[in-house]
């Protein structure tokens, strides 16, 4: 159930009033209640593009971190990719020092207000969490991906992030592939260390999937601009309308010019497609091009934006990814009468994030589980007109682990839609690899690294979408990070 | 941003532009495509395919006609203004000495076939070129191709220049000679490829067509530019823009062309009358 503000920050300065300043017993912390992110009501934000979740209070902030048991040996910190000092932060928190525990947060996470967002945490950091364990379930784990939404909007709207310490220019140049979360993460982890860095981006807008793929609802491209905007206050330069491989080869930009190296962060590529008949049919799109198109190109403003979106009553989306989440919730912004989501497992196998799936079932999205298309059905004219849908049971667990699905023989029958947006992941992006003889991918085309991220290339190192295939923000700047630490030791030597 | 230093208007709604884009001049090859953009908040990507680039300079040269909200936003730009470029964008087209190379350029269709028709004459190929429109104001590229063509044959739908018929006329004439042409390359409307493929196809002769289907990022990223050739769905942008004509599923792509032909009508009209409205507040402040 969606709870809002009235009701969720009164409570919580009630809470406060009653444990501020006490010394607390950790079986006290375990009983102070954990803190649900308000949000916009479902029925409301159905009809807007404004952010969904709205934010703790001050107070609301202070209270959850009260529920952290400042463990020693802080399981937490080891599910974060990019080891952020989790207890050090939530303690100012408890102390209301958000300025400060901003601090601690950005010395290892340039896109603070990003992660809190959209990283998967009951995956990561509020998987292993004491008190989620105590309480019997990760969804009872300190919100620390709230806490870190918290303290990053605290310090982004009072101004408060101080430019981080630079090191002396080392005279080395570093080309960077891409603007997304690893791109960025790597370019900031290298201008601290005094390397010149400068960021190539294909699109006419820095930030990668934070900018084309998540939609504005779910993440405010205001914030986006904002940290990306910190990154060129360090001065790293940012190329846009770019694109390594055709407008400047690899290879050129090390032998001629004079970059000492490059990282490749290029992310997803070619959409997945599901192999089926009918799939070029009008109305049949990529989750990658339906959410291009509304978020980067802002068709959803009908009167402003020149991009056309096309006008749908009943969608289907196919699979049971975030990137399906936001694809089925886009299109109910975007007018659609009926959206449903396809997933031929059930809701226990989903790779969404539990909120993501939650909050599309509140905006009243149908989910139809144990199904998946087996044909997509023409009118007269070339366009879509139904699918034909065929059921599934679950068999034995897979290779993933997961039960696999079974298709049931016989059970095709048709389903009436008008739009159906595939989201069932991508490829990897063909096109460096083509015009670089040297680099070496793997079957599915992604760029294969070592441990450190390096490439087949002297000089060349790789992370993100492009060598893990389809991942999360998180994940890829974790390799930014790793791969930065590797350019760095190269360029001091 | 890159810098307009030319524009020409060729005809009614078909327009010559020079841009600044000295990484683009340099890098592109016969066949390639750059993605435009005149408006980094609300506009469209609109592919255009390169018509020509002077690496010395450090510009390229788009041809391009007026058909939607996007090329008229374009058309209004003026020499000084800026606009966004990204490219050279997809895959070179491939030359080798065949014996006779026919060009069929149909429409603006001449523009981006001028270097590729070059090419084919560098790589010792006899050229003949074909080049036809609705009517005479609609041609381009006659005198450039004139200049490269061995023999050029010019058409229009109407008589109004030329000889008065479709491009596939002549080039059925010049499937039937004893020498068979060794290529043809055909630029032009979805339905005018059509119909040079199956002009071609009874006599064997490989043809090459460059699409220009609905794309947003050109880059291998949003799979909007699919189309199905030889029954396998390719990606115009990293897989083409160039494909075997006589594989590729015309039909299939026109309907993914129309696909939001009802919005690009409104936003036309709804253009039109802006720039008409615009045009006379100039008037009427130069005359008064």
């Amino acid at each position: 159930m969606t709870l809002t503000r009235d009701v969720l920050y009164p409570a919580a300065a009630a809470e406060l009033a009653r444990i501020d300043g006490k010394p607390l017993s950790n079986k006290e912390r375990l009983a102070i209640p954990h803190q649900e992110m308000p949000c916009q009501a479902p029925e409301e934000r159905a009809c807007n593009m404004r952010e969904v979740a709205l934010g703790y209070s001050a107070e609301q902030a202070r209270v959850e971190a009260a529920r952290c048991l400042q463990c020693r040996n802080a399981p937490c910190v080891a599910g974060c990719p990019v080891l952020v000092d989790i207890p050090l932060f939530i303690g100012k928190m408890r102390d209301g020092d958000f300025a400060g525990a901003a601090a601690v947060i950005m010395k290892t996470n340039l896109l603070p207000a990003v992660c809190g967002r959209v990283c998967p945490q009951e995956k990561q950091c509020q998987l292993p969490c004491t008190v989620g364990k105590a309480l019997g379930g990760v969804e009872k784990a300190v919100q620390i991906g709230r806490l870190e939404r918290f303290a990053a909007d605290f310090a982004r709207e009072g101004r408060l992030v101080p430019p981080p310490a630079m090191k002396p220019p080392s005279g080395k140049r570093v080309a960077v592939v891409g603007s997304g979360p690893a791109g960025l993460t790597v370019a900031a982890d290298l201008r601290r260390e005094g390397h010149d860095v400068v960021v190539y981006e294909a699109f006419q807008k820095p930030g990668g999937v934070m900018v084309y793929g998540i939609p504005e609802f779910r993440l405010p491209k205001e914030i986006v601009r904002f940290e990306v905007s910190a990154l060129e206050k360090m001065g790293v330069r940012i190329e846009t309308n770019f694109l390594v491989g055709r407008t400047r080869r690899l290879k050129d930009l090390l032998d001629g010019d004079g970059f000492d190296a490059v990282f490749i962060g290029s992310g997803a590529g070619l959409p997945k497609f599901m192999d089926m008949p009918g799939e070029n049919l009008v109305g049949v799109f990529s989750a990658n091009e339906y959410l291009t198109r509304t978020n980067l190109m802002k068709a959803w403003d009908r009167e402003r934006a020149l991009t056309p979106i096309f006008p749908s009553r009943r969608v289907a989306v196919l699979g049971g990814g975030n990137v399906a989440m936001d694809s089925a919730r886009m299109a109910l912004r975007l007018g659609a009468g009926e959206v449903r989501v396809l997933y031929r497992r059930t809701r226990e196998e989903m790779p969404a994030r539990t909120e993501e799936i939650d909050h599309a079932m509140e905006e009243g999205i149908f989910f139809d589980f144990l199904s998946s298309p087996t044909r997509v059905l023409p009118d007269g004219d070339g366009k879509v007109r139904a699918l034909e849908v065929k059921n599934y049971r679950l068999g034995e667990p897979d290779a993933s682990g997961r039960r696999s699905p079974v298709g049931i023989e016989g059970s095709e029958h048709e389903a009436a839609f008008d739009t159906v947006i595939v989201a069932i992941g991508n490829e990897s992006n063909p096109l460096l690899a083509r015009t670089t003889e040297e680099l070496v991918v793997d079957r599915r085309g992604h760029i294969i690294v070592d441990e450190k991220q390096k490439t087949s290339m002297e000089r060349v190192y790789a992370g993100g979408d492009i060598v893990l295939g389809a991942a999360t923000v998180i994940l890829a700047m974790g390799e930014g990070r790793r791969a930065a630490a590797a350019i760095n030791e190269l360029l001091s030597k | 941003m890159n810098r307009i230093t030319a524009i020409r208007r060729l005809s009614d709604e078909v327009y010559r532009m020079e841009i600044e884009a000295p990484d683009v001049a340099r890098e592109r090859k016969a066949g390639q495509f750059v993605i435009v953009q005149t408006d980094l908040e609300w506009g469209e990507r609109i592919p255009l395919t390169i018509a020509d680039a002077d690496p010395s300079k450090g510009t390229i040269a788009l041809i391009f006609q007026t058909v939607g909200a996007s090329t008229h936003r374009l058309a209004a730009k003026a020499v000084g203004d800026a606009v966004a470029v990204l490219g050279p964008l997809g895959n070179p087209t491939r030359v080798w000495k065949v014996g006779t190379a026919v060009c069929v350029g149909g429409g603006i269709g001449a523009a981006p076939l001028h270097p590729i028709a070059q090419a084919l004459k560098a790589a010792g190929n006899r050229l003949v070129t074909i080049i036809g429109a609705r009517t005479k104001s609609l041609l381009v590229m006659e005198d450039e191709m004139r200049a490269i063509a061995d023999e050029l044959i010019v058409v229009t739908d109407d008589g109004s220049y030329g000889r008065k018929a479709l491009v596939t006329e002549p080039l059925k004439e010049l499937c039937s000679l004893p020498e068979k042409p060794g290529i043809v390359v055909a630029i032009g409307p979805a339905i005018m490829m059509k119909f040079c493929a199956e002009t071609t196809r009874p006599f064997g002769v490989k043809t090459i067509v460059s699409l220009n289907t609905i794309m947003i990022d050109g880059t291998g990223m949003c799979g909007g530019c699919r189309v199905s050739v030889g029954g396998e769905t390719k990606f115009v942008c990293v897989d083409g823009p160039e494909f075997d004509g006589h594989l590729v599923d015309f039909d299939g792509m026109m309907r993914r062309l129309r696909a939001y032909r009802d919005q690009e009508d409104a936003a036309h009209e709804k253009c039109h009358l802006e720039l008409k409205l615009a045009e006379l507040e100039a008037g009427r402040g130069s005359t008064r």
